[in-house]
């Protein structure tokens, strides 16, 4: 029984604890690591990761997994930018706007034709990244900087950066649906058994269109964050952002079987995998080891490794 | 020991009537697609379209042969094209003689060949080892792979490219048997092995029992542990292979680039062949098929002038659409 209750705290907390471990040893360690500055750099930068992530949680959540969501990012991106002189609010209806329509292509294929989501979404991958390379005929394309809608992506309220308040209140928004509505339960219920779910009345086929198209929305934001941030639609990033979203989820304690997860601890799982690139950068700036750019992914690798074992181990222990 | 007669015949029959449309389904658009070509496009009936052909899909198909296995146990393999990375970066390292002299350019290829593949089988059995030992998803069991896999080719490289001109390694890539390009030899004889294992040997009933039905394979005895770790270090091999004959054919070997994409042309592939992602089944022919369907849509686009990034759009409708007519056949 002990066991039980502490493979649940790990589960829940574990991610919070390690990320609160990681800032104090960061602090100790780096002079002006919790400086206003990197912590703004940091938030700004991961918010696009976060925003993905929160996406890919709530597919994840139902059972299915989006492996779309980095090349819709970057069709949403080249959407943006050709849309960025009319406003900002146009350029974020561009680039939503892409990503609700592949997520709606996502939903279609997996709930009317019955393929498995990871089919269905490697197949929009590619079509999405053919589909911004076409649209941008292969070049990154320059935003406008008079509309104002490189605001989205640089600008600031209240000193806070810009995409770190959307990422906030969509995290807000999503923890809200999963934990008091009908909607964010039905996803729990899909995930866990999409059979009893369906027996028990529950529009299963629904749940899955929102989460998919909700996926798809909050890709195409990230994208619209992209090309504001960086200045320029760019239909080649992306790549590899979805198992990044997947890492972060896993990271979080969200199980990929479905039926299980949280808003909080997918937020937490993106910042933790932040910030370890901010402090390797740091440590490499001590001078006292020189690791190339290179060896962030191994890191990561070895990161994802370590927690994906602390995890199965809990697991075991909670199977007995 | 395990006896085969215990085991439940998941292996149908071939005249199974959805097996028989999931089957000709693919036959059926690559017929479509090679008569086209016939009309429209120029010079397609040559020797050396063929060989181009032949040659682009042999690494997706070598690749795609090892995750085959892997799928029919039910597991997925992310981290082929990091794997293909790590063995392309470590090759050139022996037999160019950067981590030790070899004296004899014979040997230094053939220990250079070795333990290439060698290292790619270990990390495959690596994943392996996650799986069955800490029962972790496979998907993201070889996530950690597939993040930290090209890091560790791009550490050991530093990134650099790496040049070389050695004819007797090359010959992997460039040189021919009687005319056939040695690794279509190579992946004749990997598609021919696979589909003999998978019909022929109680370790290929053990693998499409496992996808069939894992728990019930434990309890009658199949050491499932023990055939996932193979299988994953199998599709660690064909990687390996797969990444020593790209650098052959390229002279040189980039780790950002080696295998990068591969996983998911393999998955495209093993699925577009008619193989379940949810495993059980294990269609090597169908994958050969898949692949070559991918490998033509991809050459009649591109040789009627139709840009790389819409090939890729249809790709996507080709996957869905073969997949789907398969679902249909399955539902008859």
């Amino acid at each position: 029984m002990k066991r039980i209750q502490l493979a649940r705290m790990a589960g829940s907390y574990g991610v919070v604890i390690a990320l609160l471990l990681l800032l104090l040893f960061s602090y100790l360690r780096y002079e002006n690591f919790l400086s206003t500055f990197n912590i703004m750099s940091v938030l700004r930068y991961n918010s696009m990761f976060a925003l993905v992530a929160l996406g890919m949680c709530f597919v994840i959540m139902t059972g299915g997994i989006d492996l779309s969501v980095g090349t819709v990012a970057a069709l949403g991106s080249v959407a943006a930018a050709y849309a960025s002189p009319y406003g900002p609010v146009t350029g974020l209806a561009a680039g939503v706007g892409v990503g609700v329509l592949v997520g709606a292509i996502n939903a279609f294929v997996i709930t009317r034709m019955g393929i498995m989501p990871f089919i269905a979404t490697l197949a929009t991958m590619l079509a999405a990244s053919g589909a911004a390379l076409l649209l941008a005929k292969n070049r990154s394309v320059p935003v406008s900087y008079q509309s104002g809608f490189t605001e989205i992506g640089q600008g600031n309220v209240v000193g806070l950066p810009i995409p770190a308040i959307i990422a906030a209140v969509a995290f807000f928004l999503g923890w809200l649906v999963l934990n008091y509505t009908a909607t964010g339960r039905g996803v729990l219920a899909v995930g866990g058994s999409e059979e009893s779910a369906k027996l028990m009345g529950l529009p299963a086929n629904r749940i899955k269109v929102m989460v998919y198209v909700a996926s798809g929305a909050l890709a195409g934001l990230a994208g619209v964050i992209l090309a504001a941030q960086f200045g320029a639609g760019q239909p080649i990033e992306g790549v590899g952002w979805e198992l990044f979203a997947i890492a972060s989820v896993v990271v979080g304690g969200t199980l990929l079987t479905g039926g299980v997860g949280s808003v909080g601890s997918t937020l937490a799982g993106v910042l933790l995998l932040g910030i370890l690139f901010t402090a390797l950068n740091f440590e490499n700036g001590l001078g006292w080891i020189s690791l190339s750019a290179y060896w962030q992914s191994v890191v990561r690798g070895a990161f994802l490794l370590i927690v994906v074992i602390l995890q199965s181990r809990f697991m075991i222990a909670k199977e007995g | 020991m395990t006896n085969t007669a215990l085991l439940p015949v998941i292996v149908r029959s071939p005249t199974n009537s959805f097996d028989l449309l999931s089957r000709y389904g693919t036959v059926a658009v690559l017929i479509v697609l090679v008569v086209f070509n016939l009309i429209f496009t120029t010079n397609f009936a040559t020797l050396q379209t063929l060989n181009v052909n032949l040659t682009q899909v042999c690494t997706i198909l070598i690749v795609a042969v090892g995750m085959t296995l892997v799928i029919a146990t039910g597991g997925i393999d992310l981290s082929v094209g990091s794997l293909m990375a790590i063995s392309g970066a470590i090759a050139p390292m022996i037999f160019l003689g950067k981590l030790f002299p070899v004296g004899n350019v014979h040997l230094a290829v053939v220990l250079a060949i070795v333990v290439a593949i060698g290292v790619a089988t270990l990390l495959g059995m690596f994943n392996g080892w996650l799986i069955s030992h800490f029962r972790i998803q496979p998907i993201i069991a070889t996530l950690v792979l597939f993040i930290a896999g090209r890091g560790i080719a791009q550490v050991l490289t530093n990134g650099q490219l790496q040049t070389f001109k050695v004819p007797e390694f090359q010959f992997i890539g460039l040189g021919r048997v009687l005319g056939i390009p040695f690794q279509v030899i190579i992946m004749a004889v990997l598609v021919l092995v696979a589909t003999w294992v998978i019909g022929k040997t109680v370790f290929g009933r053990q693998i499409l029992a496992i996808g069939g039905n894992e728990k019930a394979s434990r309890l009658s005895g199949i050491a499932v542990g023990r055939v996932k770790l193979t299988v994953y270090a199998v599709s660690g091999f064909c990687a390996g292979i797969a990444g020593l004959v790209v650098i052959a054919i390229n002279s040189s070997s980039d780790a950002n680039m080696v295998g990068l994409g591969m996983e998911l042309d393999a998955i495209a592939a093993v699925a577009v062949g008619g193989t379940l992602l949810i495993g059980g089944r294990a269609f090597i022919i169908g994958t050969l098929l898949g692949a070559l369907t991918i490998q033509l849509v991809r050459y009649t686009l591109l040789a009627n002038g139709v840009p790389d990034a819409a090939a890729q759009v249809a790709l996507a409708g080709i996957i869905v659409l073969a997949v789907w007519v398969q679902q249909q056949g399955r539902a008859l």
